[in-house]
């Protein structure tokens, strides 16, 4: 054990002598960390005797309780960037960041269980791609289809870089250690259980994730005197500027650091924004698809929206902390200079401030954790949408599902070294990171607008949804182009000039989907209706959804997501 | 999860996780118990002995509601 130790430090040490990292690891934290991988992989051999078949392996057998379903749906988005920047977005923005939590989450997720699952359940679709197929044709779906699939797997590739630099600069290890070591394991895990794998991996990493990063918010509060503490340390440390709260500030852009108003959040992000990647970002989507039933697929959701109303509590909350316990301040990363830190880093400064051998490996782990189980969502996502909306349509038809689960093996496989690929480009290409980042947005919002006008409207027809969901695309990457090119021209499209970068989101995702509207409706009003038939089973109006009547109030997903929303609603009153 | 081909339950990997993790860490914490870490604030308040507890108790709890061989509740 000693000898493993030894060697493995040898291996994640980086070489460059000088370069200071922020926390430093003991044996028993290692042993953490070296007893995960161990689990994933074993827990993929174990599981690679139930996924010989294409339902297995894709969708997991549709056999998963609500429970796991709902904490695979909400951990697929609890990645470790995500908790690293979400508490550096705190530190810097303060309690607006939670709006991405709640206005940015909560209605969406409830949306997409008691409206748009009975739809997506019903039609018995493998992934999003393959309900435009059923609703619009080959042309929309293979549009969706492979915008999905490149950029599911630049960004799995963008996130690894992303994640290497991370451990790099926290814990110095090596680059391409943490690349080659965190991917292989995904890879061969995935290949061996598919989606059953993702998920397993995934409801473990939300433990690891709650349980890792709990104590921070527990121990600052303790430390800061609670709230009113920690609000006091903040106003001391930072005199005249408001961290503490979400809609005061909202009035008008100038009134906050985010350069947003309440429109922009309120319709921007909670309508379009946060409806688009909940509800038809097949990453998260595929997670409940996998349910037993149209009940457990409704109620999925509705679980992930009440932990992910508490999410805050592990991100925002230590960004927050960070600003009333650290005894010095964090910079922007341009900003930052030689021993400074950026506000990316306040979580693991906290980590480091509270927690000691043991609790530390767990943090780490936990970070591990999401980020591989982010690595495994893309990787089975992409296996999915590759096989069943791409190979099978386009390239190879009539072939038999062992052939088509085979594929599936292989895909994973074959888009984890793209992954990688993708991730050592951006290595020599830094600034290339930014742009991937940003071709993820270009499709989330038309993608919504195009699923829900085709749920809820008969007339809509094929070629509308093609076009509307093309000019919905094109807006966006034009806006983008408008904005990033000509800052001068910010203006235009957020109507206040120093409109910041995440702002800049919310309008274009909003312009995106007023242009999917509005060329789905001229469309649709030029071309000739599907009969009616072709569309039962798909759109509001013609599908049977089962009735929940007869069940006790207490099972009924509408009663839970009720109470959901109030207290959704409550928050935003006390953080107002 | 579905139990039609007697799968184990995910939970059950969970507990076996973290039982071996609140015992890794309740024994460091206790090890650690008379010299604390110098540079962890607030480590007179011994976290990963009662954290390791805690892990250690959920650990048990699912471990035994859903070891295989157990209908899953």
């Amino acid at each position: 054990m000693i000898h493993f130790g030894v060697l493995l430090y040898a291996l994640l040490e980086v070489p460059a002598a000088g370069e200071s990292k922020i926390i430093s690891l003991q044996p028993v934290d290692l042993a953490i960390i070296v007893i995960y991988f161990a689990a994933v992989l074993g827990i993929g051999f174990y599981l690679k005797k139930f996924a010989k078949r294409g339902e297995d392996f894709f969708v997991a057998g549709r056999g998963m309780t609500a429970w796991v379903a709902g904490l695979a749906f909400i951990s697929a988005n609890l990645g470790s960037l995500e908790l690293l920047g979400w508490a550096g977005n705190a530190y810097q923005y303060g309690i607006l960041a939670a709006h991405w939590y709640w206005v940015g989450a909560i209605p969406a997720m409830l949306f997409l269980a008691l409206i748009m699952m009975p739809f997506y359940y019903i039609c018995k679709t493998h992934s999003v791609p393959g309900y435009l197929e059923l609703r619009y044709g080959n042309a929309t779906s293979g549009l969706s289809a492979i915008t999905f699939a490149v950029m599911t797997i630049l960004m799995s590739g963008v996130n690894m870089y992303a994640m290497a630099v991370v451990m790099q600069v926290i814990l110095g290890w090596n680059i391409h250690f943490s690349i080659w070591v965190s991917s292989l394991t995904v890879g061969i895990y995935v290949a061996l259980g598919g989606l059953f794998s993702a998920i397993f991996n995934e409801v473990i990493q939300f433990f690891l994730i709650w349980l890792g990063a709990l104590l921070i918010p527990i121990l600052g509060l303790i430390e800061s005197g609670g709230w009113s503490g920690m609000v006091a340390h903040i106003q001391q440390n930072f005199p005249g500027r408001d961290f503490t709260h979400m809609w005061g500030p909202m009035l008008h852009p100038s009134q906050n650091p985010m350069g947003v108003q309440w429109v922009a959040i309120v319709f921007g992000l909670g309508a379009v924004l946060s409806m688009g990647y909940w509800t038809t970002d097949f990453l998260v989507v595929q997670r409940v698809i996998t349910a037993k039933d149209i009940r457990s697929a409704k109620t999925a959701p509705i679980i992930g929206a009440y932990f992910k109303m508490a999410v805050p509590f592990i991100v925002i909350l230590p960004g927050l902390l960070g600003l009333a316990v650290l005894p010095y301040h964090l910079y922007p990363a341009n900003v930052a200079t030689a021993g400074q830190h950026t506000y990316d880093q306040v979580l693991p400064l906290m980590m480091a401030r509270y927690l000691g051998p043991g609790l530390l490996g767990l943090g780490i782990t936990a970070l591990i954790a999401g980020f591989m189980s982010g690595m495994a969502g893309n990787i089975s996502a992409f296996a999915t949408v590759w096989t069943y909306d791409l190979y099978r349509p386009f390239i190879k038809k009539d072939a038999t599902d062992r052939h088509y689960v085979a594929m599936g093996r292989w895909c994973t496989m074959i888009g984890l070294l793209i992954s990688i690929g993708a991730a050592y480009i951006v290595t020599q290409f830094g600034s290339l990171m930014d742009y991937v980042q940003a071709l993820f947005s270009f499709f989330i919002a038309p993608l919504f607008g195009t699923v829900i006008i085709g749920m809820l409207w008969k007339r809509a027809t094929k070629k509308a949804g093609f076009w509307g969901l093309l000019a919905g695309i094109t807006t966006a990457i034009s806006t983008f182009a408008l904005m990033r090119g000509h800052p001068e021209r910010v203006a235009w499209f957020c109507f206040y000039a120093k409109a910041q970068p995440l702002a800049q989101q919310m309008w274009q995702a909003l312009w995106a989907f007023v242009a999917v509207l509005v060329v789905s409706l001229l469309v649709t009003l030029a071309t000739k209706p599907r009969p009616e038939a072709e569309l039962r089973g798909l759109v509001m109006g013609l599908t049977e959804i089962p009735g929940e009547g007869h069940l006790p109030l207490v099972k009924r997903p509408v009663f839970w997501a009720a109470i959901c929303f109030g207290v959704f609603l409550v928050l935003q009153w006390i953080f107002r | 999860m579905s139990e039609e081909r007697h799968m184990i339950p995910v939970w059950f990997f969970v507990g076996i996780l973290l039982f071996i993790y609140g015992l890794l860490i309740f024994v460091t914490g206790l090890a650690e118990w008379s010299h604390p870490p110098a540079n962890t604030e607030l480590a007179h308040l011994h976290a990963p002995v009662w954290w390791g507890a805690i892990m250690v108790v959920m650990g048990a709890v699912f471990v035994k509601l859903f070891r295989p061989g157990t209908k899953a509740k």
